[in-house]
C-alpha cells in the first residue's frame, strides 16, 4: 500500500485547559473519503483544527506525504495542499461570491479562472449569484460557496468539518453528491460529521471518536452496519 | 466601485468616469481661482480654510477607514500617528536661520539644516520649496510607518476593544514624549515649532506673476494619497483585509497570514496618518503637541462613521462636511446674532452664545446616527455610473406613468 496522504500519529489536543484529544492515530489513504464520526464534544473538531494549523497539538504527529508538519502555521499547511472547510461555513458575509472565491486562492499565484469555472460547474447557483455579497446567500448556498472557496486552493486534501450542519436534508444530500464528484476528481476528503449514517455511506473508511479516542474504525459500509454504531449514533 | 452591481452597463460607466474627471478638474479650476483670482470677501475667506482643512481631513479618515473599515481593527491611534508626522515634517522644515529664534529654550536645537532650503540652493526657491515640502511628507509618513511597525508587533496581538485600548494609550505615550524637555533640542519641548514651509511656500514665481498653489498643494497631496490607499483595497491585499474583518478564523483557514496583513494595512494606515499630520502642520503655520489629544482621534473616527465605515467617499463626503459645519456654517451660533444672508446686518439672539454651536452640532450628529444608522454611505461608494443608471430608470418610470397619465 503506498504512503498515506495523511497520517495522525498519537494525536493529543488541548482546548481551553481541556483534554479534547487524548493520542488518536488515523491514516487518510490518497484518493479516499474518511470520515471522522462521533457525538458532540468527542474531540473531532479540534483534530480537525490541528491537522489545518489554527491550535499547536499538545503532543503526536502530523505526517503529510511522509512530511512533517506538526505546529505548522496555517499558511503553510494550506501551501502543502490541505485545507478546511470550517465548521458553521464561515463565508465572508461583506464580500461578493466572486471574490470569497479569489480568496480561498489567496495563496496561489498562478491563473485561477479554470478553477474557478470548475467550481461555477459544481456549483450553478454560484454563477448565478456571483455579484451577491455572501451573507445574503441562503444557508444551503453558502455551504456550497465554503467548499467552493475549499476547492479554489486547489487542494489535494480537504477537510470538512459537519457540513449538514442546519441544512434541510435535501440540501444534505446535494453536499454529499458534490462531496463524491470532487473525490472522483482525485481529492482526498477528511470529513467530519454528526450525520453518521450519510457520512458512513459516502466514506471509504470510517472512524468513530468518543470523548477524545477513537473507538471503533473500519469500511464505512461495515461500520453502517455494526450494532454499537446504529445504537450510538443511527438510532435504530 | 461597481462590483456590487450585476454586469455593469459600459456607456454609463464611461460617462460616470467623464463626470468624474471634470467634476476634478472643476475642483481644481476653482482652487486656482479662490488662490489667484477671487478677491478676498467674507466667503472665500472661510471657504479657502474649510477645503484645505477638509482635504486633510479627508485625507486622515480614509487611512483610519483603512484601519478601521476595511481591516476590522479598532484602532484609536491615529492622532499620536498625526503627531509623530507634523512633528517630522516640521523638524526637517525649519529654515536654518530661524532655528535660535524657534529652538530659543533649547541653544536653537541641534539639528541645524532645512530640507527645502538645501534643495533651494541647486533648484531655487520655489523648486526647492515644493521639492523639500514633498520629501519632508514622505520623512513624515516613513517615520509614522517606522513607529506603528514596531508599536504593532506587541500591539496587533490584541483584539477588537484591547487593541483600542493599546493604540490610544500608546498615542497618549507619544504626546507625553514629545512634549518632555530631555527631548527639547529636536522637538522644543511643548513649545511651538513654526517658521517651516508651509502652504503660502508653495508658489511659482514666473517673471512679475506669481501662481500661488496654497490650496491645490494640500489637495493634490491628498487625493494622490487616497488614490494609493483605493488601489490598495482594491488589491488582492484589500480583499484579504476585508476577509481578515468579515471573518479571522475563516481567512486563517485560507492560509492568509493574519499577523502580516494587519502589520501592512496599520503600518499603510500609519504613513498616510503621519502625512496627514504633516499637511495639518503646514496649514496650521504652527505645531505644537498639546492638540493631539484623543479628542482628535474621536474627531477623526466620528467622521469615518458618519460617512460610513467601509466607504472610502464616504469619508471624504463626512469630512468635508463636518470641517464646514464646524468652522463656518455653524460659526454664528456662537456669535451672538443670527446673520441675515445678503444683507450686512443681524438679529441678535441671547442663547447664541460660545459653546451653542456645540449643542447644535450634538444634535445634528445624533440626527444623523438615528436615520444613517450606518452612515451616510453606508459601505458603498460613490458611484457616477451608479446615479445615472437610477435616474434612467426614474425617467423611465416617470415617462411611463406620464404616458399612462395621458392615456387617461
Amino acid at each position: 500500500m503506498s504512503e498515506p496522504i495523511l497520517s495522525i500519529q498519537d494525536l493529543q489536543v488541548n482546548y481551553g485547559g481541556i483534554e479534547a484529544v487524548k493520542g488518536i492515530s488515523f491514516d487518510v489513504p490518497e484518493g479516499e473519503i474518511v470520515t471522522l464520526i462521533g457525538a458532540n464534544g468527542a474531540g473531532k473538531s479540534s483534530t480537525l483544527r490541528a491537522i489545518s494549523g489554527l491550535v499547536k497539538p499538545r503532543s503526536g504527529k502530523i505526517l503529510c506525504r511522509g512530511e512533517d508538519i506538526t505546529g505548522k502555521n496555517p499558511t503553510e499547511i494550506v501551501s502543502k495542499g490541505i485545507t478546511l472547510v470550517p465548521e458553521g461555513r464561515r463565508i465572508f458575509p461583506d464580500l461578493t461570491v466572486k471574490e470569497n472565491l479569489r480568496v480561498g486562492a489567496y495563496l496561489r499565484k498562478d491563473d485561477i479562472s479554470e478553477d474557478m469555472e470548475w467550481v461555477f460547474n459544481l456549483f450553478p447557483r454560484l454563477r448565478e449569484r456571483e455579484w451577491q455579497a455572501g451573507g445574503t446567500l441562503s444557508g444551503g448556498e453558502q455551504q456550497m460557496l465554503a467548499v467552493g472557496r475549499a476547492l479554489m486552493s486547489r487542494p489535494q486534501v480537504m477537510m470538512m468539518d459537519e457540513p449538514s450542519l442546519g441544512l434541510a436534508p435535501l440540501i444534505v444530500r446535494e453536499i454529499f453528491r458534490i462531496i463524491e464528484e470532487v473525490n472522483k476528481k482525485g481529492v482526498t476528503i477528511l470529513l467530519i460529521e454528526q450525520n453518521a449514517n450519510m457520512a458512513l455511506k459516502t466514506a471509504h473508511m470510517g472512524y468513530v471518536m468518543e470523548t477524545g479516542r477513537i473507538t471503533l474504525s473500519g469500511p464505512g459500509k461495515e461500520l453502517l452496519v455494526n450494532e454499537s454504531v446504529k445504537a450510538a449514533y443511527l438510532g435504530t | 466601485m461597481e462590483k456590487r452591481l450585476k454586469a455593469p452597463v459600459a456607456p454609463e460607466k464611461k460617462i460616470g468616469n467623464i463626470i468624474a474627471v471634470v467634476l476634478i478638474a472643476a475642483v481644481y479650476v476653482l482652487l486656482y481661482l479662490l488662490d489667484n483670482v477671487l478677491p478676498t470677501n467674507s466667503v472665500t475667506t472661510m471657504l479657502i480654510p474649510v477645503l484645505r482643512k477638509g482635504a486633510i481631513y479627508a485625507m486622515v479618515c480614509v487611512s483610519m477607514n483603512l484601519l478601521n473599515g476595511f481591516t476590522g481593527l479598532f484602532s484609536l491611534g491615529q492622532a499620536g500617528f498625526m503627531l509623530i508626522g507634523a512633528y517630522s515634517y516640521a523638524i526637517f522644515a525649519i529654515p536654518a536661520e530661524q532655528h535660535a529664534a524657534v529652538y530659543q529654550y533649547f541653544e536653537g536645537g541641534s539639528i541645524q539644516f532645512s530640507i527645502p532650503q538645501v534643495l533651494s540652493g541647486v533648484l531655487g526657491e520655489s523648486g526647492g520649496a515644493f521639492l523639500g515640502a514633498i520629501i519632508c511628507l514622505i520623512i513624515a509618513g516613513a517615520v509614522a510607518a517606522v513607529f506603528a511597525a514596531l508599536i504593532g508587533i506587541p500591539v496587533l496581538r490584541l483584539k477588537s476593544d484591547y487593541l483600542a485600548i493599546a493604540t490610544l494609550g500608546f498615542a497618549e505615550i507619544i504626546r507625553a514624549v514629545f512634549q518632555w524637555d530631555g527631548l527639547g533640542k529636536i522637538t522644543n519641548g511643548s513649545n511651538l515649532l513654526r517658521k517651516y514651509t508651509s502652504f503660502s511656500d508653495m508658489r511659482v514665481h514666473a517673471g512679475d506673476t506669481t501662481i500661488k498653489f496654497d490650496s491645490m498643494f494640500p489637495f493634490l497631496i491628498a487625493m494622490l494619497s487616497i488614490l494609493i490607499i483605493v488601489l490598495l483595497v482594491n488589491s488582492s491585499y484589500g480583499r484579504a483585509f476585508k476577509s481578515i474583518r468579515d471573518d479571522e478564523i475563516a481567512a486563517e483557514a485560507m492560509g492568509i497570514n493574519l499577523f502580516k496583513h494587519k502589520m501592512i494595512s496599520f503600518v499603510v494606515s500609519s504613513f498616510f496618518a503621519g502625512v496627514g499630520g504633516a499637511l495639518l502642520a503646514m496649514f496650521q503655520t504652527t505645531i505644537q503637541a498639546a492638540p493631539f489629544r484623543s479628542t482628535m482621534t474621536y474627531e477623526i473616527l466620528l467622521m469615518v462613521v458618519i460617512g460610513g465605515i467601509g466607504s472610502i467617499s464616504g469619508s471624504c463626503i463626512a469630512a468635508f462636511l463636518y470641517i464646514a459645519c464646524s468652522e463656518w456654517w455653524l460659526r454664528f451660533l456662537d456669535s451672538g446674532a443670527l446673520p441675515i444672508p445678503f444683507v450686512d446686518a443681524s438679529i441678535p439672539v441671547p442663547f447664541f452664545r460660545d459653546g451653542f454651536r456645540k449643542v447644535v452640532f450634538s444634535v445634528i450628529i445624533m440626527v444623523i446616527v438615528l436615520f444613517f444608522s450606518r452612515g451616510i454611505m453606508g459601505d458603498k461608494e460613490l458611484s457616477f455610473s451608479g446615479m445615472i443608471r437610477k435616474i434612467k430608470n426614474r425617467t423611465k418610470t416617470a415617462a411611463a406613468a406620464a404616458g399612462e397619465e395621458d392615456a387617461q
